[in-house]
């Protein structure tokens, strides 16, 4: 009785493993005094990227092949989903001596 | 026509820095009032191009000027506030706003393209010369480390800035 009920909640959580399509992290990157912290984050493909700004004035996070444009307003936030193995460079338009840099690996 | 731009906020920094050298050094509270007084040009600089450029980045550019000194400003006077300092006009907050009208007098003469590649190019002959003075002046001297460590965030703040009026510059070309 007790073996076939252990049984059968692995079985459950093995079969919400393998059809969750979430089963993607989130990243949290910060951004404090015109940093990005930390600058350089490793994802896989599926995971969500999120960057929280603490500073008082806004940011964008800026993907430097145009993929995407996140803003960033004061202490709020901001997120992409990596769609794609690469390795993406970022800044920010407004202050562009901020960067990062983001590789994202097969899931 | 460019040499006098960018010579013009240069020769005011020799002669605020020279200024500083001979007297005293600046008080927090004079400091305090240098960096506000810079922030409040740069937003009126921002205002006048938002008035007369029709260039989807400069006036982007401008947008990001006056909001973001805005909020520099904002915090500033938080700041000083808190640290019961009250900023004391001086003769590089003088100097600075003299020079700032003399400038604001020649661009409001221009317009279009012209008006655009003059105030962009002053946005970073500007933003060089304040963020030496700070670099240099202001934040060495600053004896109060919430104030210095502000600034000091204000000085990234503007770096960013001038690399920004940068890359735009060199695209109006
Ligand atoms: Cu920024």
């Amino acid at each position: 009785m007790r073996r076939t009920l252990t049984l059968s909640i692995l079985l459950a959580v093995a079969t919400c493993a393998a059809a969750a399509p979430d089963a993607a992290e989130t990243v949290r990157i910060n951004v404090d005094k015109l940093r990005f912290a930390p600058a350089e984050a490793t994802v896989h493909v599926g995971d969500e990227i999120e960057w929280t700004n603490g500073d008082f004035v806004a940011h964008t996070a800026t993907a430097r092949d145009g993929a995407w444009d996140v803003a960033l307003p004061v202490k709020g936030s901001g997120r992409i989903v990596a769609q794609q193995v690469g390795e993406i460079d970022y800044f920010c338009r407004v202050h562009p001596n901020m960067r990062g840099h983001i590789s994202v690996k097969p899931k | 026509m460019t040499l006098k731009f960018i010579a013009a906020p240069m020769a005011l920094l020799a002669t605020c820095a020279l200024a500083w050298s001979e007297d005293a050094k600046p008080n927090d509270a004079q400091i305090a009032h240098i960096a506000y007084t810079a922030g409040q040009i740069d937003i009126t600089a921002a205002q006048l191009a938002l008035q007369k450029s029709k260039n989807k980045d400069v006036r982007e550019f401008a947008e990001d000027m006056s909001r973001d000194h805005k909020a520099v400003n904002d915090q500033a006077l938080a700041l000083v506030k808190k640290l019961h300092v009250a900023p004391q006009n001086n003769d590089t907050s003088k100097a600075l706003l003299k020079q700032a009208n003399a400038k604001e007098a020649e661009l409001k003469r221009l317009s279009g393209a012209a008006f655009d590649k003059a105030y962009i190019d002053n946005e970073v002959a500007y933003h060089k010369a304040v963020n030496n003075e700070l670099e240099n002046v202001l934040i060495p001297d600053a004896t109060n480390a919430e104030l210095k460590d502000f600034l000091s965030t204000g000085l990234k703040i503007f770096q960013g800035h001038e690399q920004h009026a940068e890359s735009l510059a060199q695209s109006l070309k």
